[in-house]
Protein backbone atom coordinates (compact mmCIF):
# COMPACT_ATOMS: atom_id res chain seq x y z
CA UNK A 1 0.00 0.00 0.00
CA UNK A 2 1.02 3.71 -0.20
CA UNK A 3 1.40 5.07 2.75
CA UNK A 4 2.35 8.81 3.41
CA UNK A 5 4.86 9.95 6.73
CA UNK A 6 5.32 12.91 7.77
CA UNK A 7 9.01 14.03 7.85
CA UNK A 8 12.37 15.92 8.56
CA UNK A 9 13.57 15.46 5.42
CA UNK A 10 13.69 14.62 2.00
CA UNK A 11 14.90 10.65 2.60
CA UNK A 12 13.72 7.66 4.15
CA UNK A 13 16.53 7.55 6.94
CA UNK A 14 16.10 10.82 7.48
CA UNK A 15 13.82 10.95 11.03
CA UNK A 16 10.19 11.16 11.13
CA UNK A 17 8.89 14.21 11.96
CA UNK A 18 6.11 14.38 15.18
CA UNK A 19 3.54 17.46 13.92
CA UNK A 20 1.14 16.11 11.37
CA UNK A 21 0.06 20.04 10.29
CA UNK A 22 2.97 21.59 9.98
CA UNK A 23 6.31 19.05 9.26
CA UNK A 24 8.66 19.98 6.67
CA UNK A 25 8.03 17.14 4.33
CA UNK A 26 5.38 14.32 3.61
CA UNK A 27 7.01 10.82 2.45
CA UNK A 28 5.16 8.84 -0.12
CA UNK A 29 5.98 5.08 0.41
CA UNK A 30 5.34 1.88 -1.38
CA UNK A 31 5.28 -0.68 1.69
CA UNK A 32 6.20 -3.07 -0.38
CA UNK A 33 8.80 -1.81 -3.03
CA UNK A 34 9.74 0.10 -0.35
CA UNK A 35 10.18 2.94 -3.13
CA UNK A 36 9.52 6.62 -1.64
CA UNK A 37 8.72 9.73 -3.30
CA UNK A 38 9.25 12.86 -0.92
CA UNK A 39 7.03 16.68 -1.23
CA UNK A 40 7.46 19.49 0.37
CA UNK A 41 4.20 19.93 3.03
CA UNK A 42 2.29 23.00 1.34
CA UNK A 43 0.56 23.98 4.79
CA UNK A 44 4.11 24.13 7.02
CA UNK A 45 3.85 28.54 6.43
CA UNK A 46 0.06 28.49 7.03
CA UNK A 47 -1.23 31.20 9.32
CA UNK A 48 -3.72 28.70 10.81
CA UNK A 49 -5.58 25.81 9.83
CA UNK A 50 -2.32 24.18 8.67
CA UNK A 51 -3.61 20.64 9.87
CA UNK A 52 -6.79 20.94 8.00
CA UNK A 53 -4.92 22.38 4.59
CA UNK A 54 -2.36 19.40 5.16
CA UNK A 55 -5.14 16.80 5.43
CA UNK A 56 -6.49 18.07 2.56
CA UNK A 57 -3.22 17.68 0.49
CA UNK A 58 -3.18 14.16 1.86
CA UNK A 59 -6.61 13.46 1.09
CA UNK A 60 -6.03 14.64 -2.64
CA UNK A 61 -3.04 12.28 -2.74
CA UNK A 62 -4.50 9.17 -2.68
CA UNK A 63 -2.46 6.93 0.35
CA UNK A 64 -4.18 4.60 2.47
CA UNK A 65 -2.93 5.60 5.37
CA UNK A 66 -1.16 8.28 7.31
CA UNK A 67 1.92 8.03 9.95
CA UNK A 68 2.39 10.76 12.31
CA UNK A 69 3.04 11.86 15.80
CA UNK A 70 -0.01 13.63 16.73
CA UNK A 71 -2.78 14.92 14.83
CA UNK A 72 -5.23 17.55 15.80
CA UNK A 73 -9.00 17.63 15.79
CA UNK A 74 -9.50 19.79 12.43
CA UNK A 75 -7.34 17.37 10.29
CA UNK A 76 -8.52 14.19 12.02
CA UNK A 77 -12.12 15.73 11.07
CA UNK A 78 -10.53 15.75 6.94
CA UNK A 79 -9.24 12.74 7.26
CA UNK A 80 -11.79 10.60 8.88
CA UNK A 81 -14.10 12.35 5.87
CA UNK A 82 -11.45 11.25 3.47
CA UNK A 83 -11.92 7.58 5.37
CA UNK A 84 -7.55 7.90 5.45
CA UNK A 85 -6.67 6.12 8.75
CA UNK A 86 -3.64 7.66 10.87
CA UNK A 87 -1.42 5.81 12.24
CA UNK A 88 1.30 6.91 15.50
CA UNK A 89 4.54 6.43 15.75
CA UNK A 90 6.73 7.13 18.87
CA UNK A 91 9.50 7.86 16.95
CA UNK A 92 12.56 6.88 14.69
CA UNK A 93 13.77 7.34 10.90
CA UNK A 94 10.43 6.92 7.95
CA UNK A 95 12.26 3.41 7.25
CA UNK A 96 11.53 2.20 11.06
CA UNK A 97 8.22 3.74 10.99
CA UNK A 98 7.24 1.90 7.79
CA UNK A 99 8.61 -1.34 8.98
CA UNK A 100 6.70 -0.97 12.07
CA UNK A 101 3.56 -0.28 10.19
CA UNK A 102 4.07 -3.29 7.77
CA UNK A 103 4.50 -5.00 11.53
CA UNK A 104 1.11 -3.71 12.92
CA UNK A 105 3.08 -2.00 15.27
CA UNK A 106 1.52 1.24 15.16
CA UNK A 107 -1.20 2.11 17.42
CA UNK A 108 -4.03 3.82 14.94
CA UNK A 109 -5.07 7.41 16.14
CA UNK A 110 -8.63 6.73 18.10
CA UNK A 111 -9.87 10.20 18.73
CA UNK A 112 -7.48 13.41 18.31
CA UNK A 113 -5.53 15.24 20.29
CA UNK A 114 -7.99 17.92 21.17
CA UNK A 115 -6.60 19.95 24.14
CA UNK A 116 -3.45 22.84 23.57
CA UNK A 117 -2.28 23.63 20.14
CA UNK A 118 -2.89 27.14 18.26
CA UNK A 119 -6.23 25.86 16.61
CA UNK A 120 -8.74 25.46 19.45
CA UNK A 121 -11.65 23.92 18.03
CA UNK A 122 -15.05 25.19 18.83
CA UNK A 123 -15.97 28.89 18.76
CA UNK A 124 -19.14 30.16 19.92
CA UNK A 125 -22.80 28.72 19.53
CA UNK A 126 -24.03 29.19 16.85
CA UNK A 127 -27.75 30.42 15.86
CA UNK B 1 -10.53 62.77 21.96
CA UNK B 2 -9.71 59.10 22.17
CA UNK B 3 -7.04 58.08 24.66
CA UNK B 4 -5.93 53.98 24.01
CA UNK B 5 -3.96 53.03 27.20
CA UNK B 6 -1.85 50.64 26.40
CA UNK B 7 1.22 48.88 27.45
CA UNK B 8 2.93 45.62 25.57
CA UNK B 9 3.52 43.71 28.83
CA UNK B 10 0.71 42.76 30.59
CA UNK B 11 -0.11 43.67 34.36
CA UNK B 12 1.23 46.89 34.17
CA UNK B 13 -1.65 49.03 35.41
CA UNK B 14 -3.29 49.63 32.07
CA UNK B 15 -6.85 48.98 33.77
CA UNK B 16 -6.11 51.33 36.94
CA UNK B 17 -4.86 54.26 34.60
CA UNK B 18 -7.71 54.25 32.48
CA UNK B 19 -10.32 53.54 35.12
CA UNK B 20 -8.65 56.78 37.02
CA UNK B 21 -8.26 59.15 34.40
CA UNK B 22 -12.31 58.70 33.49
CA UNK B 23 -12.87 59.26 36.73
CA UNK B 24 -10.60 62.34 37.39
CA UNK B 25 -12.34 63.75 34.30
CA UNK B 26 -15.68 63.34 35.00
CA UNK B 27 -17.81 66.49 35.67
CA UNK B 28 -19.62 69.13 33.21
CA UNK B 29 -18.28 66.49 30.49
CA UNK B 30 -19.08 62.31 30.73
CA UNK B 31 -16.14 60.26 30.47
CA UNK B 32 -16.48 57.18 28.39
CA UNK B 33 -14.13 53.94 29.08
CA UNK B 34 -14.35 51.52 26.21
CA UNK B 35 -12.90 48.06 27.73
CA UNK B 36 -11.06 46.27 24.65
CA UNK B 37 -9.97 43.86 25.90
CA UNK B 38 -12.13 41.20 25.08
CA UNK B 39 -10.87 38.08 26.22
CA UNK B 40 -10.05 39.20 30.16
CA UNK B 41 -12.18 42.91 30.03
CA UNK B 42 -12.35 43.55 33.94
CA UNK B 43 -12.32 48.12 33.53
CA UNK B 44 -15.88 46.82 34.65
CA UNK B 45 -14.53 45.21 37.82
CA UNK B 46 -13.76 48.53 39.04
CA UNK B 47 -17.07 50.57 37.48
CA UNK B 48 -20.22 49.38 38.35
CA UNK B 49 -21.84 49.63 35.65
CA UNK B 50 -25.47 49.22 34.41
CA UNK B 51 -25.55 47.40 30.76
CA UNK B 52 -28.29 49.37 29.90
CA UNK B 53 -27.74 48.06 25.86
CA UNK B 54 -26.61 44.62 24.97
CA UNK B 55 -26.24 43.48 21.57
CA UNK B 56 -24.29 40.18 19.91
CA UNK B 57 -20.80 40.28 18.56
CA UNK B 58 -21.66 38.54 15.11
CA UNK B 59 -19.68 36.87 12.11
CA UNK B 60 -20.87 35.31 9.09
CA UNK B 61 -19.92 31.73 8.80
CA UNK B 62 -20.49 29.69 5.59
CA UNK B 63 -23.17 27.42 5.62
CA UNK B 64 -23.13 24.84 2.72
CA UNK B 65 -26.73 23.24 0.34
CA UNK B 66 -25.51 19.89 0.23
CA UNK B 67 -28.13 19.44 -2.78
CA UNK B 68 -27.25 22.60 -4.30
CA UNK B 69 -23.40 21.63 -3.58
CA UNK B 70 -22.02 20.33 -7.11
CA UNK B 71 -18.61 19.71 -4.84
CA UNK B 72 -16.52 21.46 -7.64
CA UNK B 73 -14.28 22.68 -4.62
CA UNK B 74 -14.32 26.28 -5.69
CA UNK B 75 -14.68 27.38 -2.15
CA UNK B 76 -11.99 25.51 -0.26
CA UNK B 77 -9.82 26.54 -2.90
CA UNK B 78 -10.43 30.20 -2.90
CA UNK B 79 -10.44 29.90 0.96
CA UNK B 80 -7.42 31.62 2.57
CA UNK B 81 -7.54 30.33 6.04
CA UNK B 82 -8.31 27.16 5.40
CA UNK B 83 -11.42 27.20 6.88
CA UNK B 84 -13.36 24.83 4.01
CA UNK B 85 -11.86 21.36 2.80
CA UNK B 86 -13.34 19.63 0.08
CA UNK B 87 -13.29 15.62 0.57
CA UNK B 88 -14.96 13.10 -1.24
CA UNK B 89 -17.27 15.58 -2.79
CA UNK B 90 -18.61 16.89 0.78
CA UNK B 91 -17.46 20.19 1.96
CA UNK B 92 -15.79 20.53 5.66
CA UNK B 93 -16.74 23.77 7.42
CA UNK B 94 -14.31 25.02 10.06
CA UNK B 95 -16.26 27.93 11.68
CA UNK B 96 -13.15 28.60 14.09
CA UNK B 97 -11.21 29.33 10.80
CA UNK B 98 -13.38 31.69 9.11
CA UNK B 99 -12.97 35.36 9.23
CA UNK B 100 -16.11 36.13 7.56
CA UNK B 101 -14.88 37.66 4.57
CA UNK B 102 -17.61 36.00 2.19
CA UNK B 103 -15.18 34.14 -0.67
CA UNK B 104 -16.65 31.11 -0.66
CA UNK B 105 -19.76 32.54 -0.92
CA UNK B 106 -19.09 34.95 -3.78
CA UNK B 107 -17.12 32.48 -5.51
CA UNK B 108 -19.69 29.41 -5.77
CA UNK B 109 -20.83 29.07 -9.04
CA UNK B 110 -23.93 27.32 -8.15
CA UNK B 111 -24.76 29.53 -5.14
CA UNK B 112 -24.90 26.84 -2.63
CA UNK B 113 -23.37 28.85 -0.32
CA UNK B 114 -25.02 31.22 2.33
CA UNK B 115 -23.31 33.06 4.64
CA UNK B 116 -25.21 32.70 8.34
CA UNK B 117 -24.20 34.95 11.39
CA UNK B 118 -22.05 32.74 14.31
CA UNK B 119 -22.32 34.41 17.71
CA UNK B 120 -18.70 35.33 19.06
CA UNK B 121 -19.36 37.22 22.02
CA UNK B 122 -21.29 40.28 23.87
CA UNK B 123 -21.45 44.25 23.64
CA UNK B 124 -22.32 45.85 26.84
CA UNK B 125 -22.69 49.68 27.34
CA UNK B 126 -24.26 52.13 30.33
CA UNK B 127 -23.89 54.39 33.16
CA UNK B 128 -21.04 54.16 35.99
CA UNK B 129 -22.34 57.19 38.05
CA UNK B 130 -20.75 59.76 36.61
CA UNK B 131 -18.99 58.37 33.02
CA UNK B 132 -20.34 55.77 30.67
CA UNK B 133 -18.81 52.09 30.05
CA UNK B 134 -18.88 49.72 26.82
CA UNK B 135 -17.10 46.69 27.47
CA UNK B 136 -17.02 43.85 24.86
CA UNK B 137 -16.52 40.09 25.75
CA UNK B 138 -15.68 37.09 23.37
CA UNK B 139 -16.53 34.06 24.48
CA UNK B 140 -14.47 31.21 25.24
CA UNK B 141 -12.74 29.19 22.63
CA UNK B 142 -12.91 32.53 20.96
CA UNK B 143 -9.31 32.07 18.84
CA UNK B 144 -9.77 36.28 16.90
CA UNK B 145 -10.75 38.77 18.80
CA UNK B 146 -10.33 41.25 16.42
CA UNK B 147 -14.10 41.13 14.98
CA UNK B 148 -15.17 42.07 18.68
CA UNK B 149 -12.63 44.88 18.80
CA UNK B 150 -14.46 46.32 15.77
CA UNK B 151 -17.90 45.71 16.36
CA UNK B 152 -17.33 47.25 19.81
CA UNK B 153 -15.72 50.23 18.26
CA UNK B 154 -17.70 50.95 15.63
CA UNK B 155 -20.42 50.13 17.95
CA UNK B 156 -20.10 53.03 21.21
CA UNK B 157 -17.12 55.25 18.83
CA UNK B 158 -18.89 56.63 15.82
CA UNK B 159 -18.06 59.85 14.35
CA UNK B 160 -17.99 62.87 16.89
CA UNK B 161 -19.66 60.64 19.54
CA UNK B 162 -19.77 60.96 23.13
CA UNK B 163 -20.70 64.36 22.77
CA UNK B 164 -17.13 65.41 22.31
CA UNK B 165 -16.03 63.80 26.05
CA UNK B 166 -13.26 62.15 27.11
CA UNK B 167 -13.09 58.70 25.32
CA UNK B 168 -10.64 56.21 27.02
CA UNK B 169 -9.73 52.73 25.55
CA UNK B 170 -8.23 50.52 28.12
CA UNK B 171 -6.37 48.20 25.46
CA UNK B 172 -5.54 44.67 25.87
CA UNK B 173 -1.78 43.74 26.55
CA UNK B 174 0.41 42.75 23.95
CA UNK B 175 1.38 44.18 20.88
CA UNK B 176 -0.20 41.98 17.82
CA UNK B 177 -3.55 42.51 15.75
CA UNK B 178 -6.15 42.96 18.46
CA UNK B 179 -3.88 45.99 20.16
CA UNK B 180 -3.50 47.04 16.50
CA UNK B 181 -7.56 47.10 16.10
CA UNK B 182 -7.94 48.48 19.48
CA UNK B 183 -5.36 51.56 19.39
CA UNK B 184 -5.99 52.08 15.63
CA UNK B 185 -7.86 55.46 14.82
CA UNK B 186 -7.09 57.12 18.61
CA UNK B 187 -5.45 60.41 19.08
CA UNK B 188 -2.72 59.35 21.65
CA UNK B 189 -1.94 56.05 22.63
CA UNK B 190 -0.52 56.38 26.71
CA UNK B 191 1.92 53.22 27.50
CA UNK B 192 1.83 52.15 30.97
CA UNK B 193 5.12 50.20 31.94
CA UNK B 194 7.24 49.46 34.84
CA UNK B 195 10.44 50.19 35.71
CA UNK B 196 11.86 46.54 34.78
CA UNK B 197 13.94 45.18 31.73
CA UNK B 198 11.04 43.12 31.06
CA UNK B 199 9.10 46.54 31.19
CA UNK B 200 11.35 48.46 29.01
CA UNK B 201 11.60 45.45 26.35
CA UNK B 202 7.64 45.68 25.50
CA UNK B 203 7.74 49.42 25.98
CA UNK B 204 9.91 49.11 22.92
CA UNK B 205 7.85 46.98 20.94
CA UNK B 206 4.64 49.11 21.74
CA UNK B 207 6.33 52.40 20.99
CA UNK B 208 7.62 50.97 17.80
CA UNK B 209 3.92 49.70 16.76
CA UNK B 210 1.69 52.40 17.64
CA UNK B 211 3.97 55.24 17.11
CA UNK B 212 6.54 54.11 13.99
CA UNK B 213 4.08 51.91 12.42
CA UNK B 214 0.98 53.19 13.02
CA UNK B 215 1.82 57.19 13.03
CA UNK B 216 -0.04 57.93 16.67
CA UNK B 217 1.71 60.58 19.12
CA UNK B 218 2.46 58.26 22.46
CA UNK B 219 3.38 59.09 25.89
CA UNK B 220 4.10 56.86 28.88
CA UNK B 221 3.31 56.60 32.12
CA UNK B 222 5.90 54.58 34.35
CA UNK B 223 3.96 52.74 36.99
CA UNK B 224 5.17 51.42 40.19
CA UNK B 225 8.22 53.45 40.94
CA UNK B 226 11.13 53.14 43.39
CA UNK B 227 13.26 50.43 42.09
CA UNK B 228 16.53 51.15 41.10
CA UNK B 229 16.02 50.06 37.45
CA UNK B 230 16.59 53.72 34.76
CA UNK B 231 16.36 51.65 31.44
CA UNK B 232 12.69 52.94 30.54
CA UNK B 233 14.12 56.78 31.06
CA UNK B 234 16.98 55.95 29.30
CA UNK B 235 14.90 54.83 26.42
CA UNK B 236 12.42 57.31 26.58
CA UNK B 237 15.59 60.09 26.51
CA UNK B 238 17.20 58.39 23.57
CA UNK B 239 13.59 58.26 21.36
CA UNK B 240 12.00 61.64 22.64
CA UNK B 241 9.25 59.73 24.28
CA UNK B 242 7.93 61.91 27.36
CA UNK B 243 7.60 60.09 30.40
CA UNK B 244 3.86 61.96 31.58
CA UNK B 245 3.31 60.73 35.02
CA UNK B 246 5.43 58.55 37.64
CA UNK B 247 3.10 56.50 40.18
CA UNK B 248 5.18 54.93 43.02
CA UNK B 249 5.18 51.67 43.87
CA UNK B 250 2.84 51.58 46.84
CA UNK B 251 1.21 49.11 48.94
CA UNK B 252 -2.31 51.04 49.18
CA UNK B 253 -2.70 50.49 45.49
CA UNK B 254 -2.14 47.02 45.06
CA UNK B 255 -4.68 46.67 47.86
CA UNK B 256 -7.18 49.27 46.07
CA UNK B 257 -6.73 47.21 43.31
CA UNK B 258 -7.06 43.76 44.70
CA UNK B 259 -10.25 45.19 46.76
CA UNK B 260 -11.79 46.54 43.33
CA UNK B 261 -11.79 50.19 43.86
CA UNK B 262 -10.09 52.31 41.80
CA UNK B 263 -6.86 54.13 43.05
CA UNK B 264 -8.23 57.88 42.27
CA UNK B 265 -11.24 56.69 44.58
CA UNK B 266 -8.75 55.07 47.21
CA UNK B 267 -6.51 57.86 47.37
CA UNK B 268 -8.13 60.93 46.21
CA UNK B 269 -4.75 62.87 45.92
CA UNK B 270 -4.07 61.74 42.75
CA UNK B 271 -7.39 63.28 41.13
CA UNK B 272 -5.22 66.07 40.05
CA UNK B 273 -2.56 63.92 39.28
CA UNK B 274 -4.51 62.31 36.32
CA UNK B 275 -5.70 65.84 35.50
CA UNK B 276 -2.45 66.76 34.92
CA UNK B 277 -2.14 63.55 32.76
CA UNK B 278 -4.81 64.66 30.96
CA UNK B 279 -3.68 68.14 29.84
CA UNK B 280 -0.13 66.95 29.18
CA UNK B 281 -2.01 64.78 27.19
CA UNK B 282 -4.49 67.08 25.42
CA UNK B 283 -1.02 69.44 24.78
CA UNK B 284 1.12 66.63 22.94
CA UNK B 285 -2.13 66.30 20.79
CA UNK B 286 -2.65 69.97 20.23
CA UNK B 287 1.23 70.20 19.18
CA UNK B 288 1.16 67.10 17.30
CA UNK B 289 -1.64 68.35 15.01
CA UNK B 290 -0.24 71.59 14.35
Amino acid sequence: VKVAISADAAELDGSANFRFGRCPFFLFVDTESMESEAVANPATGASGGAGIEAAQFIADSGVQAVITGRVGPNATDVLEAAGVPVYLFEGGTVRQVVEDFKKGALRRSASAVRQGGSGGRGRGRRR
Amino acid sequence: MIIAVASGKGGTGKTTVAVSLALALAGDRRPLVVDCDVEEPNAGLFLNYTAKEKRDVVQPVPEVDEIECESCGRCAEVCAFNAISMIGGKVLVFPELCHGCGSCATNCPSEAIREVDSVLGTLERGPAGKIDVAVGRVEVGVVMPGPAIRQLKRWVLPPGSNGGGPIIIDSPPGTSCPVVETIRGSDFVLLVTEPTPFGEHDLRIAVEVARDELGLPVGVVLNRVGGSYTGIEDFCDETGVSILMRIPHDRRIAEAYSDGVPLVDALPEYRTEFQKLFTRISSAVTEQER
